[in-house]
C-alpha cells in the first residue's frame, strides 16, 4: 500500500529538482519519531552579545527554566549544539566569529534570532553594526523585543519546536545552505542590500552625505 | 561645605604662562573645569611639565580623546584630561590642529604608559598620528578595516561601502587577526596581518614589553 508510492520531484531554493521517495506510513512514522526526539532535545548554543543576553540568561534560570523544554544543557561548545540563539547586536567585527560557530555545528541545526538588534540591526543603523544575522547565517525563528521578555523568548522556543515537528526526512531540500562562492556570503550581494535598507523611522534620520 | 561662587581658575594656568609664555594661547574655565590651549609643537613639553613640577604633579592621565565640531572651519582639538592624585586636581589641556595640516601630535606614552590604548583609539577614530606611539594601529574596528575613520564628520553613518561589500569584508576577515601577539597567541595568523605590522611584531617593537 504505502510503501509503494511513487517517486516525488522536489524543488530546490535554485530552481533545480530532486526526486525523492514520497511519504508513507513509515517515513512519516520514523519522522515523527525523529522530530519529537529531536524538537525535545535542543541544546542551545547562546551567541549573547548584549542586553538580551541577560534575558535569555534570566530564561535559563529557575523561573523560566528552558529545561522543561528539554533545553536541559547550555552547550558552550558549537560540536554539541543543535540550535544557535543570537542574543543581541552583531557587530560586523563578531560575523566572521558567528559564521565560523554556525558553520562548526553539526546538522540538523536551527537558529534564533533573538531581539531587535540580531533581526533587523535594531536602532544600530551604523557603519559597524550586521543589519540582521539572517545576512550571515540562515535564521529560523525571529524573536521581537528589546529585550525580549522571557515569555518571549519562549514562545520563540515553542514555535521552533513547531517547525521542526513539521520536518520530513524525505524532503532533501530542507537543509541546504549554499555559499556564493567565494566570497563567503550566502546570499547574493542584492539580497543583503535589500535586507539591510533602512526601514521605519530610521529612513527619516538626517545624515552626514 | 558651600560650592564656590563662579569660575575657579587652575593655579596652573598662571604657572604654565609663566613657564612657557606664548605657547598656551588661551585658556577657559567651564563648569568648574579649567581648559588650557596649547600650541602643537610644545604639547609634549607642557604636558611632561605638568607631570614632573612639584606643584604639579598630574601623574595620572585620566583620557585621551579629540573632538571635531560641526563647523567645517574649527580645527580638530586633541584632548588631554589630567588628573594629580596627591593634590586632588584636575587639568584638561588641549591642542588644535588644523585640517589641512598634519593630523598628528607628540604621543605622551613615554609620560603615561596609559596613554598606549586611548592613542590608540584616537587613531582609529579619527585618524590623528601619535607621534613616538610604539604600536599605533587600529584598536575597535579590525586591522584591514578600510573605510576610514568612524568619528570624522565627514563619514558617513552607515559608512562608505555598501552593506554587501560591508558583509563581504568582514566574513572574508580571520578573526584571530586582531589581536598582537602579546594579547593572544595568534601564530597561525600571522601571515594575513598587513606587512608593516608583521615587522613590527617581528622585531618585538614594545620597547621594555617584549
Amino acid at each position: 500500500m504505502g510503501l509503494t508510492n511513487p517517486a516525488t520531484e522536489y524543488t530546490r531554493v535554485d530552481g533545480s529538482t530532486v526526486s525523492s521517495v514520497s511519504p508513507n506510513w513509515v517515513t512519516t512514522r520514523l519522522d515523527f519519531l525523529t522530530n519529537w526526539a529531536r524538537s525535545n532535545s535542543l541544546w542551545p548554543m547562546p551567541f549573547g552579545t548584549a542586553c538580551c543576553a541577560i534575558e535569555y540568561m534570566a530564561t535559563a534560570a529557575s523561573r523560566f527554566d528552558i529545561a522543561r523544554f528539554g533545553m536541559e544543557r547550555q552547550s558552550f561548545s558549537p560540536r554539541q549544539a543543535d540550535v544557535l540563539i543570537c542574543a543581541g547586536r552583531l557587530p560586523f567585527k563578531l560575523a566572521p566569529v558567528i559564521r565560523r560557530i554556525w558553520d562548526q555545528m553539526p546538522q540538523p541545526k536551527w537558529s534564533i534570532s533573538m531581539g531587535a538588534c540580531a533581526s533587523s540591526g535594531g536602532i544600530f543603523d551604523n557603519y559597524s553594526m550586521v543589519q540582521g544575522i539572517d545576512t550571515i547565517i540562515p535564521v529560523d525563528v525571529y524573536v521581537p523585543g528589546c529585550p525580549p521578555r522571557p515569555e518571549g523568548l519562549i514562545y520563540g522556543i515553542r514555535l521552533l519546536q513547531k517547525k521542526i515537528m513539521g520536518e520530513s526526512l524525505a524532503d532533501e531540500t530542507l537543509r541546504d545552505e549554499k555559499l556564493v562562492a567565494p566570497s563567503g556570503l550566502f546570499l547574493p550581494p542584492e539580497r543583503v542590500d535589500e535586507l539591510s535598507e533602512p526601514f521605519g523611522n530610521s529612513v527619516q534620520q538626517t545624515r552626514s552625505t | 561645605m558651600t560650592a564656590p561662587a563662579g569660575p575657579v581658575l587652575s593655579p596652573s594656568v598662571p604657572a604654565l604662562r609663566a613657564e612657557f609664555g606664548a605657547a598656551v594661547t588661551r585658556h577657559a574655565v567651564s563648569c568648574s573645569d579649567t581648559i588650557v590651549y596649547v600650541e602643537r609643537d610644545r604639547s609634549h613639553d607642557v604636558l611632561a611639565w605638568l607631570r614632573d613640577t612639584p606643584g604639579q604633579q598630574f601623574d595620572y592621565l585620566t583620557d585621551v580623546t579629540a573632538v571635531e565640531y560641526r563647523d567645517p572651519e574649527r580645527p580638530l582639538e586633541v584632548v588631554w584630561q589630567l588628573r594629580s592624585l596627591p593634590r586632588k586636581a584636575d587639568l584638561r589641556v588641549k591642542t588644535e590642529l588644523a585640517k589641512a595640516g598634519p593630523l598628528e601630535v607628540r604621543s605622551v606614552w613615554d609620560l603615561w604608559r596609559g596613554a598606549d590604548w586611548l592613542e590608540r583609539e584616537v587613531y582609529d577614530m579619527f585618524g590623528i598620528g601619535f607621534a613616538g606611539h610604539p604600536d599605533l594601529r587600529r584598536i575597535l574596528m579590525w586591522e584591514t578595516y578600510a573605510e576610514g575613520y568612524p568619528l570624522r564628520k565627514d563619514f558617513p553613518l552607515r559608512g562608505h561601502f555598501s552593506r554587501a561589500e560591508q558583509t563581504r569584508q568582514a566574513l572574508a576577515a580571520n578573526p584571530e587577526a586582531h589581536y598582537s601577539m602579546e594579547e593572544l597567541s595568534i601564530a597561525d595568523a600571522f601571515d594575513e596581518l598587513p606587512a608593516d605590522m608583521r615587522e613590527r611584531l617581528a622585531r618585538g617593537e614594545r620597547g621594555f614589553l617584549k
